[in-house]
C-alpha cells in the first residue's frame, strides 16, 4: 500500500519537468498568438469586416477554412484579427490596473496610518462585489463600447495589484537597507521607487501574467453579453454571441472564437503559475 | 464568538453602506446629461424635465442620497425605465430562478470537486493525479459562456438529449403554479412529476457550465490541503494503528483538512453569482442575470442600481455565513481575530 508521505526523488523530476513544460508550452502559445497578431493582413485571407450574404453559413472549405458566419463574413480572418484585439485588451487593461494598482498598494504600505486604512478599505469595497457586477456598473456609466470594457476590466482588477504590492511593500520596508537609504537621507519617493519597489516585483510580475489572461477573460465576457466590443468587430466573444443562435447550422462559428480565447488564457495560466514556481524561493 | 459576529455584521454594514453610495453615484458619473444618456437623443424637452424631477437630480446631492438610502432600506428601488415596473417586483420575479441555477451549481462543484481532489491526492503522482489536476487547470481557463455552447452542442445537438433554453417547457409550465419561484419545488407541490423531470432536465446543462469552475477551484484546494494533513505525525499515527487507507483518509484526514476548502466554497459563491449572468445569457434562463444584463444594455439605470444592490447584499450575506461556519470549524479563527 502507498503511503501518502512516499516522496522519492523520480517523483520530484517528474513533477519539475512539467512545471518546466508548462512554461514552455504557455511561453510558445503566447508567442504563437503574438506572431498571429502582428502579421495578421498576411495571414488573413479575406477581409474580417466584409459581409458577403451570398456566402452565408458556409462550413469549411478551401476558401473559407473555418466556413464562414450568418452574414457571410470569413471565420478564420476574424479570428486571425480578433487576436490583436484580445492581446490589446489584456495588455492595455493589464498595464492600466497594474499602474494604478501599484501606486495606491505602494502607498498604502508604505505610508501607512489612516492613508493606507482609506485605500484599503475602498479596495476592500471593489473586492466586495462579484467582478462582472462591478464591471457592468461601469459599463452603465460610461456606456457600452469595447474601450469601455477595457476600462471597466482595468479598474475591477486595481485592488488585486494593490493588495500585493501593499504586502510586499510592509514586508520590504522593515529590511535593513531601506532603514539605511532613510538614515542616509533619501526621500521618501526615492526609496519607495530605487529601494522598495524593486524587491516587490516578483509577486507582481506573476500576478501580471495571470492577470493578462483574466483581463482578456473577462472583456471577452462583457463582449459576450453584448456589452463590450461594437456589433460587427471581430472579437471573439462577441463572435459567439453573434452566433450563438445558428450553433446548429455553423458550429464553427462558435466552436473556433472558444477555443481561441481558452488557449489564449491557458498561455498566460500556464506561463504565471510556472513564473510563481520559478520565482519564489522556497521551491527548488 | 457573539463579538465576533458583531464586528463581521458591523463591516458588512460599512460594506453595503458603501455600495450603496457607489451606486447611488451611478447617475451622477454618467458623462453629460444624465437624463438625456437614459432616455435618448430624440427624448423631448418635456420628458426630460420630467425625468429630472422624478429622480430629484434638481435637489442638493446629501438630499438625494438620503432619500435613495431611505427608500433602498424599505425595498423602494423606484420603477424601471424601460417596463415601468417596481424595480423590488422584478427582483422577486426573477430571483429564484438565479437561486435555484446558482444552488444546483454549487451542489455539483462540491460533490465532484471534493471527490476528484481526495482522488488526486490519494494517487498522488499518478497518471489520475495529473490526469485531474491538468482538467482542473483546463477549467480554470476555459470561458465559461464558450463551455455552454459547447455543451448545447453536444448534448442538444449531437446527442438530442437535454433542452438547450428555458427553465421548462412552456406546455408543462402552464400547470404549474408558481408559488416559491423555484420549479423544482413548485413542480412537486402540485405532484405533477413529468414536469418536475422536465425541469430537472432543463437544470442540467447550466448548472454544470455555472459549477465547472467551482469545481476546478474546489478540486485543487482539496487535494493540497488533503496532501497537507496526511502529512500530519497523527496520520501516521492512525496508519501505525493499522487502519485501513479509507478510513485515515475519512475519519481522521478529511475532517481537518476541509476548513480551507470551505473558505474556497464561499469565495466561489461569489464567484457563482456572477457567472450566473454568463450562464443565463446562454440558456436563455430567465433570472436575475439575463435581468440585469438587458438594464445594463439599455441602461435603465434603477433597475441596474436595484439589482447591483441586490446582489452585492446577497452576495455578503453569503460571505458573512460562511465566515460564521468558518470560525464554528477552527476555534483558532474567532481567538486570532479578536487578538488582531
Amino acid at each position: 500500500m502507498r503511503t501518502p508521505t512516499t516522496s522519492n526523488s523520480q517523483q520530484h523530476t517528474l513533477r519539475k519537468l512539467l512545471r518546466h513544460r508548462s512554461a514552455t508550452i504557455g511561453a510558445a502559445i503566447i508567442i504563437f498568438f503574438l506572431v498571429v497578431a502582428i502579421f495578421a493582413p498576411l495571414i488573413a485571407t479575406h477581409d474580417p469586416r466584409q459581409a458577403n450574404i451570398t456566402e452565408r453559413l458556409q462550413g469549411g472549405s478551401a476558401s473559407h477554412y473555418l466556413g464562414t458566419d450568418k452574414v457571410g463574413r470569413d471565420i478564420f480572418s476574424r479570428i486571425v484579427y480578433g487576436t490583436r484585439i484580445s492581446l490589446k485588451v489584456g495588455l492595455v487593461a493589464m498595464t492600466f490596473s497594474v499602474g494604478f494598482g501599484t501606486l495606491f498598494g505602494a502607498i498604502a504600505g508604505y505610508y501607512g496610518g489612516k492613508l493606507d486604512n482609506v485605500i484599503m478599505r475602498v479596495m476592500d469595497i471593489m473586492l466586495a462585489m462579484p467582478s462582472i457586477l462591478l464591471a457592468m456598473v461601469i459599463v452603465t456609466i460610461l456606456g457600452q463600447s469595447l474601450t469601455n470594457a477595457i476600462i471597466a476590466v482595468s479598474i475591477v482588477y486595481i485592488p488585486q495589484y494593490a493588495r500585493i504590492l501593499r504586502a510586499a511593500v510592509l514586508k520590504v520596508r522593515e529590511l535593513d537597507y531601506v532603514t539605511a537609504s532613510k538614515v542616509i537621507g533619501a526621500s521618501d519617493s526615492r526609496i519607495l521607487f530605487t529601494t522598495v519597489l524593486p524587491n516587490c516585483l516578483a509577486p507582481l510580475i506573476v500576478q501580471a501574467t495571470l492577470g493578462i489572461g483574466a483581463a482578456i477573460l473577462d472583456a471577452a465576457g462583457l463582449s459576450f453579453l453584448g456589452l463590450g466590443a461594437e456589433i460587427g468587430e471581430p472579437e471573439w466573444g462577441a463572435m459567439l454571441n453573434e452566433n450563438r443562435d445558428l450553433i446548429r447550422r455553423a458550429p464553427l462559428a462558435v466552436t473556433a472564437p472558444g477555443i481561441a480565447i481558452f488557449l489564449i488564457v491557458l498561455g498566460f495560466n500556464l506561463l504565471g503559475d510556472a513564473l510563481r514556481d520559478a520565482l519564489d524561493p522556497q521551491i527548488d | 464568538m457573539l463579538s465576533y459576529l458583531l464586528q463581521r455584521s458591523l463591516s458588512i454594514g460599512l460594506s453595503l453602506l458603501a455600495v450603496s453610495l457607489l451606486v447611488f453615484l451611478m447617475v451622477h458619473l454618467i458623462p453629460g446629461d444624465a437624463a438625456v444618456a437614459i432616455l435618448g437623443e430624440r427624448a423631448t424637452e418635456a420628458a426630460l424635465i420630467e425625468l429630472r424631477k422624478e429622480m430629484g437630480l434638481d435637489k442638493p446631492l446629501y438630499h438625494q442620497y438620503a432619500k435613495f438610502l431611505w427608500d433602498a432600506v424599505h425595498l423602494d428601488f423606484g420603477h424601471s425605465f424601460k417596463t415601468k415596473q417596481p424595480v423590488v417586483d422584478e427582483i422577486r420575479r426573477y430571483f429564484p430562478a438565479t437561486a435555484e441555477l446558482t444552488l444546483a451549481a454549487m451542489a455539483f462543484s462540491i460533490f465532484f470537486g471534493i471527490a476528484a481532489g481526495i482522488i488526486a491526492a490519494i494517487f498522488r503522482g499518478t497518471f489520475l493525479d495529473y490526469f485531474s489536476m491538468s482538467v482542473s487547470l483546463a477549467g480554470i481557463s476555459m470561458p465559461i459562456f464558450w463551455l455552454g455552447l459547447m455543451l448545447i452542442l453536444l448534448f442538444s445537438y449531437f446527442l438530442p438529449i437535454l433542452p438547450s433554453t428555458g427553465r421548462m417547457d412552456v406546455v408543462l409550465s402552464l400547470d404549474v403554479q408558481s408559488k416559491t419561484g423555484f420549479y423544482l419545488i413548485d413542480t412537486l407541490l402540485v405532484g405533477n412529476f413529468a414536469a418536475f423531470r422536465n425541469a430537472v432536465a432543463h437544470l442540467i446543462l447550466p448548472a454544470i457550465t455555472l459549477g465547472t469552475i467551482p469545481l476546478a477551484i474546489i478540486a485543487r484546494m482539496t487535494r493540497s490541503s488533503l496532501l497537507e494533513v496526511l502529512n500530519e505525525p497523527y496520520i501516521t499515527t492512525a496508519y501505525a494503528k493499522g487502519l485501513p487507507q479509507w478510513k485515515v483518509i475519512s475519519k481522521h484526514a478529511m475532517k481537518n483538512s476541509m476548513v480551507p476548502v470551505l473558505t474556497v466554497i464561499g469565495l466561489e459563491f461569489g464567484y457563482l453569482l456572477g457567472g450566473a449572468i454568463l450562464t443565463e445569457h446562454i440558456f436563455s434562463w430567465p433570472g436575475l442575470g439575463s435581468w440585469l444584463r438587458a438594464a445594463v444594455e439599455a441602461r435603465d439605470v434603477r433597475a441596474v442600481q436595484g439589482g447591483v444592490l441586490f446582489v452585492a447584499t446577497v452576495f455578503m450575506l453569503v460571505n458573512l455565513i460562511v465566515d460564521i461556519l468558518y470560525a464554528y470549524f477552527d476555534p483558532r479563527i474567532r481567538v486570532g481575530d479578536e487578538n488582531r
